[in-house]
């Protein structure tokens, strides 16, 4: 490690650290908010399910250079808007979390939503103030894969130029340096372990019930089969 | 978006040692041996680790572990040692190749184990109960029974190393990535969209590929067909309100976990 030379660019270092933290988080927060309404459209009608997992899977298989690069045609933007990578990531998450969502709510046990009804929640309010909050869990593991990739996902698109931490990577690359790629690969994970940490809080302090219930009694064990035989399932859908 | 299409459709892009053809087949190389290399190594952990049931956090923390680092960061880092310190075409292909199965390897590993550890322990001693020892259980009834997850990890896998395969252009290995760096240093955009609609549609058919196969290689049983009669795809795809997932966080981990994206 070249300590003289980060000292050196520090300025430069310190704001492809920022522009990288911006591009990732804003795609994850705003895949979220758009996953939300329509996963909840998948939980609630059968067939849109299908219908929406197999288009999530289909763009969820497009690389991500391949999408980086598409997206300025279909937009009319200019190549090197971070604003390419922004749109990318979001329906990225947005593939990935549409499908969370919707399991999510599934998982919601169907007794404390009939409990719901009988206390006279209408469908919407049941929604937002019963179902998403018992489906947090769920949504929060999600979150955390999404979030963590995109941070990995961002710095592809310096093949493209944007600024951002991956250009730390071209950068040492062409110059033959391994301080710049070092410092880049552990600038990238300080990112994604403060993402997944600050999940990780939001999940804990907004599922109160799950540390008073885990004391008093044991956890069932998962029957993870059940949702990865779904998933395969609605994978074929488009063999 | 027509530039693109108007590059691919010109037949003088297909032919000669740039063209589509010999791009397609560089890139299908690398994919192909890095899967291949995976899975000798990721099937058989993950299969003896489902099927003793030891060793299980060890791979959900190096999933975890290896999902956070950037992909494209580790392949330079590698492709630099490589060329610091290797010779020959070996020096570019070996570090490029290693990266890439260090992808595949976590969701193959992951769903082989699970598939394996998820298995009905009632079939496991009804297996027993017909004689059979541990490995021939593993073999007749717990391997079959976890084909649909491992197919599934087969094709994360797939996924990821098509992805990473297109990126490896940049340490100036060939593939389909070969027209996207260049047409990117050319500022020839109709080269650059043309080969990333190529990486696009290989993914997808690839991806389609493994299903197919999956969907014949499969116990019927499983899948949910009819043995006789015409089994229809809306056989599989309308699941019973009973295959709901009950148990969720760590269902949804799973299925989420078998993907990572690049």
């Amino acid at each position: 490690m070249r300590w003289d030379w980060l000292d050196r660019n520090s300025d430069q270092i310190i704001s492809w650290f920022l522009s990288h933290v911006w591009l990732a988080a804003v795609p994850t927060v705003l895949g979220l908010l758009l996953a939300l309404p329509l996963g909840a459209v998948a939980h609630k009608y059968r067939w849109s399910y299908s219908v929406l997992i197999t288009v999530a899977g289909l763009l969820y298989t497009v690389p991500s250079l391949a999408l980086f690069v598409m997206l300025p045609g279909l937009l009319g933007t200019r190549i090197l808007d971070p604003i390419n990578v922004v749109v990318a990531l979001t329906l990225y998450t947005l593939a990935l979390l549409v499908r969370v969502v919707a399991d999510g709510l599934d998982s919601v046990d169907p007794l404390v939503v009939q409990s719901a009804k009988a206390m006279g929640y209408k469908t919407l309010p049941m929604l937002i103030r019963v179902q998403l909050p018992l489906a947090i869990p769920v949504i929060g593991a999600g979150l955390r894969v999404a979030a963590v990739s995109n941070v990995s996902l961002v710095s592809v698109a310096a093949l493209l130029g944007v600024p951002q931490l991956g250009q730390l990577f071209t950068v040492g690359f062409q110059l033959d340096f391994f301080t710049p790629i070092i410092t880049g690969l552990v600038l990238c994970l300080v990112i994604a372990a403060i993402f997944d940490m600050l999940i990780l809080l939001a999940i804990r302090l907004s599922t109160p019930w799950i540390r008073a219930t885990r004391s008093s009694k044991p956890v069932s064990e998962p029957t993870a089969a059940d949702a990865d035989q779904k998933s395969a399932d609605a994978k074929a859908v488009t063999a | 978006m027509n530039a693109g299409w108007r590059w691919l459709t010109d037949g003088s892009h297909w032919t000669g040692a740039d063209g589509v053809w010999t791009r397609l087949g560089e890139h299908l190389w690398y994919t192909l041996l890095a899967l291949v290399i995976a899975a000798v190594i990721a099937l058989p952990i993950g299969a003896l680790i489902g099927h003793t049931g030891k060793g299980t956090a060890l791979v959900t923390g190096l999933a975890n572990a290896l999902r956070a680092i950037p992909t494209f960061g580790l392949l330079i880092l590698l492709a630099l040692y490589g060329l610091t310190n290797l010779r020959g075409e070996f020096a570019l292909l070996g570090p490029t190749i290693v990266v890439l199965v260090i992808l595949a390897i976590p969701p193959i590993l992951s769903n082989t184990y699970a598939g394996i550890a998820a298995v009905d322990p009632a079939v496991r001693d009804a297996a027993k109960g017909m004689g059979m020892t541990g490995r021939g259980a593993l073999f007749r009834v717990e391997l079959p029974l976890a084909l649909p997850l491992i197919l599934s990890g087969l094709r994360s896998a797939f996924l990821q190393v098509v992805a990473t395969a297109t990126i490896a252009a940049f340490v100036s290995l060939g593939g389909f990535g070969r027209y996207v760096v260049d047409g990117l240093a050319q500022q020839d955009y109709a080269k650059v969209v043309g080969g990333a609609v190529l990486v696009a549609l290989l993914a997808i058919i690839g991806d389609r590929l493994i299903a197919l196969v999956g969907h014949f290689v499969v116990s019927p049983g499983l899948t949910g067909r009819r043995v006789s009669g015409r089994a229809t795809t809306a056989d599989l795809v309308v699941p019973a309100e009973s295959d709901k997932p009950q148990d969720s966080e760590a269902a949804v981990l799973r299925t989420v976990d078998a993907g990572g994206k690049h």
